[in-house]
């Protein structure tokens, strides 16, 4: 094994591109427990803590630049207005110890149904940064995820940072575990309602071999929405309403069973969560309303 | 390959350091601190945790190659640790708790009697926290970082801030009160 | 050499305060804080080497053929050995029964057996070695439960038994049956008014200690070995690994290393053999140290049962009789097995009265995970069983499941199913009393003016309700655990304690086998020793194997057995001392003749508090030692046709009361209180028993909802062995546990004192399952109860 030291990014490129094979470690989360336990020797080890702007973010107008190694805890204490389910997300992953180390570039490295930050980039609306000595690309959220554990990276590409729309709805994040605390989504969902747009988005972990949206559901609500005029009259959204976008939700799950839950639990929690979710953010939602409303 | 880094304010190099070895294993079989534990080895107990570069970490994952030329507290450094951040905020030399710790004799090699201790660690064997103690370090080092961010914590905040530290013998409550107790005696002592 | 090698020094007060009954810390605190204390797998030596085990891959398999050629082959690789390198006759080990091999034979029994071991320069060279050892195997059927077991074509997972039970067994996969038969259960059913069945599932729980298993074996000039190792009995141990290595017992020296928890994980061998056939091999040091993954294959786990229950009442709630069936699953070797069905049979009834009863436990050979001892011990399975029951009585009664309980209690002079007397106190009716009367904690603790706290709700962390589907229950449990060791074995310990006087101090110095686990007993030893003689300044020795054994530090035993050692062995010391001061100053005072003496405060002085003389100058530079064994009052075995015998020594009573929060729709449980009663006989270190009690509970929590290991029916390998996937409750899980702590006296116990680190593991977990029946209304037949179980998508 040889343990590469990149300075800057072009470096670590161009070592990427050297060998293709090099395992790029940054917080350590996955790949060290792979090492520990014999799992994985790679050729190549590359550390990319040595270069610092993968550990900044910048705000911009209409969306935030996040660097692929910004540790969850900061995405908790500074991105909570601009990437509410993101930091309600990154709340949610592992211990505080590995929230002080790990980034979203972990998790969409990795590419592990169960990593945390899906459901919430792909509910937000968010794009990859890769690059390679070849040059960069943003590569849509929705087409990140290629299968179990099989990202949309080229061997020769690293993740640089993810680009999130900032906020311009609520958003909320679940997930289900074992325990209340530490603990490996049994499975997951993300909602993002995007008022501007007059859309919602979804996410779901832990519950396809991929991390997936609900499309069938979210164009449901949209719909449902649209008709009844609950975005302009902020009326709560009819119980059925919910219960449809949930059943649909539950519907657009793929899952397994595993050691760590049932196909069928998984189905029935993602609904649960996809409801509850639904009425967290739509209540917020109009709250922000009447709040405006009451301003004017 | 060959790693420096500063543990606990002193210099370190290590050598003939395997690539997949992590900082957990060059500080307990290379440095001779083997204070931070290796219950897990897997993020998932906390008993290897150190602060690197001020933050606590499990140090079973970060790559011992990863930590050149950064600083890393251990529980062995945590008195220290501890005893400069209060001279650092003005309380050096006017703590009742340094005053106390400080008349003690020399250390007693066998037992550690007379050894001086940061609050928190003091506040862990006074409230009864350490049975077996093997989550006992790992506990202590994030811990003591959090009453430095949170010198009030509430209980639900002691609970999520060590949330990520398994013990199996305490059934944490003896934890809790140790961590109540610090808190108590560094607010009275300030 | 790091081991905690040097002697601990306990320096209190001038008066000898920090006797029996005070709060005093412990003596290696400081060291444990500070990170100095030296665990079994902190141990260093020069030039030493790494040993790592292969372990096999299938459950059940003949070893068509090993290739180590590979591996020998590599630089850095000191020695390969597998069975064949094994070097005398002896080639088995076992705690009761040696049925297993140190290194397979021909046969792995179960995923994850021992193959071969390797000793080489750096833990990564002898992972690389190990890895390019070829092993052939041919799989074999797996037998994974009673069917499969006791099927009439089933493949005897050990052929040719002739271990004391195979006589009496009804097939060669099973490993014992203890039937335990009273009164006439036939009659008594026709008295009842109702009647109750249940079929109960206890899944398979790991002890989960989280030093890995681990030690270092150093060479000896003598051709010995000398192990530092983190067990639960050094001299049990020692039995075992001597005539492996073909050394005579004082040429294998064992000294405990720090004990990163133990909960029973430690009571059968786990490294120990292999470090020191591949020291003795190699002429250098080993050191072996188990990373997680391999713990879970490296040490026994709790039994995992089928129980099945029926109980009688009659209307006016008494019960009337109760049969039960238990099946534990005890794995690809005996381990304490048979002890454990045991505890089973004879603890099944749990503490109530109940004359009519028919009882069989008995403990499987299946190619699962072997089974053995973890707190509670066969006491535990039942209890969730019983406890059950008695919910489902009271129900179908209409009567409060407390008073129910209460009614039925045992007390002292109740009569046992094995028709033994209980002579001692068994508040078992004020436990449940006491537990009930506490305060109760206030509703949704998690609304705050912010919103909710979802630290505080199911969930946790992860945010999955705000308060939804959250609905409260509340339930009781009581248990009755045995202390010591039982049926008959010769449950002995060994103090040797010493006074002299050092830089004109009297000192006592105390010396056992304890194992140290983290529960204490080395801070009670010395304050038994301030208390019996009067002398601030007590130093308890490293436990080693140049005193006689301790027994094991398990069965709630150790402050009871070794502390009731080394009390005897203090009162020896001061007859001594007591004789040297009358043959010196005797003529001087006539008190020293007639009347009760004590020593105090470094003096010797009157029951009247006058003062005789001063230790140091009766001492005079006279050394007094004793060392002596002691032994709690006999037991007798269970006869093995009817279970009648007088069988236990003493019992631990405790009862818990939980309150829990489940969200119903996701089915995710937060346990917001388990308030805790127990009475502990005499609490010789108040602080260390809330301790006990606190930890005790948790693990009784974590395997009603989180903890189990699971082992796949198809192929009998184990499907989570890492901390990813075996949760154990973090301090989030855990809840506010308050005790009440009763102190009724146990008048054939030293001081009185009751053992008392396992009752609270019993109670915990089904009261944790009652309260969640009370949320959720559903009827739930095993534990740990998950999310699926209570959403009906299991």
């Amino acid at each position: 094994m040889d343990f590469l030291r990149p300075a800057s990014w072009e470096e670590a490129l161009a070592a990427k591109a050297e060998h293709p094979t090099a395992v790029p470690i940054a917080g350590g989360t996955d790949v060290m427990v792979e090492i520990n336990f014999d799992h994985r020797r790679p050729e190549y080890l590359m550390d990319l803590n040595r270069v610092g702007d993968l550990c900044e973010w910048e705000v911009g107008e209409e969306s935030v630049r996040l660097g692929a190694s910004v540790p969850y805890t900061r995405i908790m204490e500074n991105l909570r207005a601009e990437l509410p389910g993101l930091a309600l997300a990154s709340h949610t992953v592992a211990s505080p110890q590995i929230r002080n180390r790990g980034g979203v570039g972990g998790n969409l490295g990795t590419a592990s149904p169960a990593g945390d930050a899906h459901p919430a980039l792909l509910a937000a609306g968010a794009e990859v940064e890769v690059e390679s000595v070849r040059g960069t690309r943003r590569i849509p959220i929705d087409e990140f995820y290629k299968g179990v554990k099989r990202n949309a990276l080229a061997a020769d590409e690293l993740i640089r940072a993810v680009h999130v729309k900032k906020a311009d709805g609520p958003q909320q994040f679940s997930k289900v575990g074992t325990r209340n605390a530490m603990v490996i989504a049994v499975c997951a969902f993300g909602l993002a309602l995007h008022p501007e747009t007059r859309t919602v988005r979804t996410g779901i972990g832990s519950a396809a071999p991929t991390p997936i949206r609900a499309e069938a559901a979210e164009e449901f609500l949209n719909a449902a929405l649209e008709e009844g005029g609950f975005w302009d009259n902020g009326k709560i959204v009819t119980p059925s309403v919910a219960q449809q976008f949930a059943d649909l939700c539950s519907a657009a799950c793929n899952p397994i069973d595993d050691v760590r839950g049932t196909a069928s639990y998984r189905r029935h929690a993602v609904g649960v969560m996809a409801r509850r979710t639904l009425t967290w953010t739509w209540e917020s939602y109009r709250g922000a309303r009447r709040n405006i409303e009451g301003a004017a | 390959m060959r790693v420096n880094f500063t543990v606990n304010g002193r210099p370190q190099e290590a050598d003939d350091v395997w690539e997949g070895e992590s900082l957990l294993y060059v500080l307990r079989e290379r440095m001779g601190l083997p204070g931070s534990k290796n219950a897990c080895e897997q993020g998932e107990c906390g008993s290897c945790t150190v602060r690197l570069d001020g933050v606590p970490v499990c140090s079973c994952l970060v790559a011992a190659g990863q930590v050149q030329g950064r600083e890393v507290v251990t529980v062995e450094g945590l008195a220290d640790y501890a005893r400069q951040r209060s001279c650092g905020t003005g309380g050096c030399g006017t703590s009742l708790e340094e005053s106390r710790q400080w008349q003690a004799k020399g250390t007693d090699s066998r037992t550690g009697e007379g050894t001086e201790l940061a609050p928190i660690q003091q506040a862990f064997i006074d409230a009864g926290a350490v049975q077996c103690g093997f989550c006992t370090p790992g506990l202590l080092v994030a811990a003591d970082e959090m009453l430095e961010r949170n010198p009030d914590p509430t209980d639900a905040d002691i609970r999520e801030a060590l949330s990520g530290n398994l013990c199996r013998c305490t059934g944490y409550e003896k934890i809790m009160d140790a961590v109540r107790l610090a808190a108590a005696r560094q607010g009275g002592a300030v | 050499m790091p081991a905690n090698g040097a002697p601990t020094k306990i320096t209190q007060g001038s008066q000898t305060k920090g006797g029996i009954g005070e709060s005093t810390l412990r003596p290696d605190g400081t060291l444990k804080v500070t990170g100095e204390f030296a665990y079994s797998s902190d141990m260093w030596h020069e030039d030493m080497l790494w040993g790592q085990i292969l372990r096999s891959t299938v459950a059940h398999a003949e070893i068509v053929s090993i290739d180590t050629s590979e591996a020998l082959a590599l630089p850095g690789v000191y020695a390969v050995l597998t069975y064949d390198d094994l070097p005398t006759a002896v080639k088995n080990y076992g705690l009761e029964i040696q049925d297993t091999p140190v290194l397979a034979h021909g046969k792995v029994r179960h995923h994850g057996e021992p193959v071969a071991i390797v000793a080489a320069d750096h833990p990564e060279t002898a992972r690389r070695a190990a890895a390019k050892i070829k092993v052939d195997y041919r799989e074999l059927p797996v037998i994974t439960d009673e069917a499969s077991a006791t099927a009439p074509d089933a493949i005897l997972v050990h052929e040719n038994r002739d271990d004391h039970h195979s006589g009496h067994v009804p097939h060669p996969n099973i490993v014992h049956r203890q039937p335990i038969v009273r009164g006439d259960v036939a009659a008594a059913r026709r008295r009842a008014d109702v009647i109750v069945e249940g079929e109960y599932t206890f899944g398979m729980q790991d002890q989960a200690f989280l030093g890995p298993e681990s030690g270092l074996a150093v060479p000896e000039e003598d051709g010995g070995v000398h192990l530092y190792i983190a067990t639960q009995w050094l001299h049990s141990d020692l039995r075992q690994i001597a005539p492996v290595l073909g050394l005579p017992e004082d040429k294998v020296r064992m000294t405990l290393s720090g004990v990163g928890g133990a909960f029973g994980g430690r009571e059968d061998l786990s490294m120990q053999i292999h470090a020191c056939l591949l020291a003795l091999r190699t002429g250098k040091p080993v050191k072996i140290v188990y990373n997680r993954f391999e713990s879970f294959f490296g040490h026994v786990h709790r039994h995992p049962a089928k129980l099945h229950y029926e109980h009688g009442a009659t209307r006016d709630g008494k019960l009337t009789h109760m049969k039960c069936r238990i099946v534990l699953d005890g794995g690809a070797y005996a381990s304490a097995s048979p002890a454990v069905v045991g505890n089973a049979s004879s603890l099944s009834v749990g503490p109530y009265v109940i004359d009519d009863v028919d009882i069989e436990a008995i403990a499987l050979y299946t190619n699962n995970p072997p089974c053995g001892a973890m707190r509670g011990f066969g006491a535990v399975q039942a209890c969730f069983a019983y406890e059950a029951q008695m919910d489902k009585l009271a129900a179908e009664l209409g009567m409060d499941p407390v008073e129910f309980r209460r009614l039925n209690a045992m007390e002292q002079g109740t009569l046992l199913p094995t028709g033994q007397r209980v002579d001692s106190p068994a508040p078992v009716a004020e436990l449940l009393r006491r537990v009930k009367a506490m305060p109760m904690p206030p509703e949704r603790q998690w609304e705050s003016s912010e919103g909710a706290d979802v630290r505080q709700l199911p969930g946790g962390l992860s945010n999955t309700t705000h308060g939804e589907g959250v609905v409260r229950g509340v339930g009781y449990a009581v248990g009755i655990k045995n202390v010591g060791f039982s049926e008959g074995f010769d449950d002995y310990s060994t103090a040797k304690v010493r006074m002299e006087v050092v830089a004109g101090e009297p000192v006592v110095t105390v010396h056992t086998a304890m194992a140290e686990v983290g529960q204490g007993g080395v801070t009670v030893h010395a304050q038994i020793a301030r208390t019996e003689l009067g002398v601030a300044q007590v130093t308890i020795n490293p436990a080693d194997t140049r005193v006689g054994s301790a027994g094991s530090t398990s069965a709630s035993r150790q402050t009871y057995v070794t502390g009731g050692a080394v009390k005897n062995a203090c009162e020896l010391v001061r007859e001594k001392v007591l004789e040297i001061g009358r043959r010196r100053f005797g003529s001087y005072h006539p008190a020293w003749a007639t009347a009760e003496l004590l020593l105090e405060g470094g003096k010797v002085v009157t029951d009247g508090g006058e003062v005789l003389a001063d230790l140091v100058d009766v001492l005079e530079g006279e050394t007094v030692e004793v060392e002596e064994e002691w032994r709690h009052r006999p037991t007798e075995p269970f006869d093995l046709r009817t279970g009648q015998g007088n069988g236990h020594v003493q019992y631990s009573f405790a009862a818990h009361r939980a309150v829990v929060e489940v969200d119903t729709e996701l089915g995710l449980v937060k346990v917001i209180e388990l308030a805790c009663a127990q009475d502990v006989g005499k609490a010789l270190n108040p602080l260390s028993v809330l301790g006990q009690i606190q930890g005790g509970t948790t693990q009784g929590l974590g395997v009603a909802v989180m903890e189990e290991i699971v082992v796949d029916p198809k192929t009998a390998k184990v499907k989570n062995p890492s901390f990813t996937d075996y949760l154990i409750p973090t301090i989030l899980d855990t809840p506010t546990i308050p005790v009440d702590v009763l102190e009724l006296a146990d008048e054939h116990a030293p001081y009185g004192l009751r053992g008392i680190g396992e009752a609270p593991t019993l109670s915990s977990t089904p009261a944790v399952l009652a309260a969640i029946r009370a949320a959720t209304g559903l009827e739930l037949n095993r534990t740990p109860v998950r999310p699926e179980h209570l959403t009906g998508t299991a």
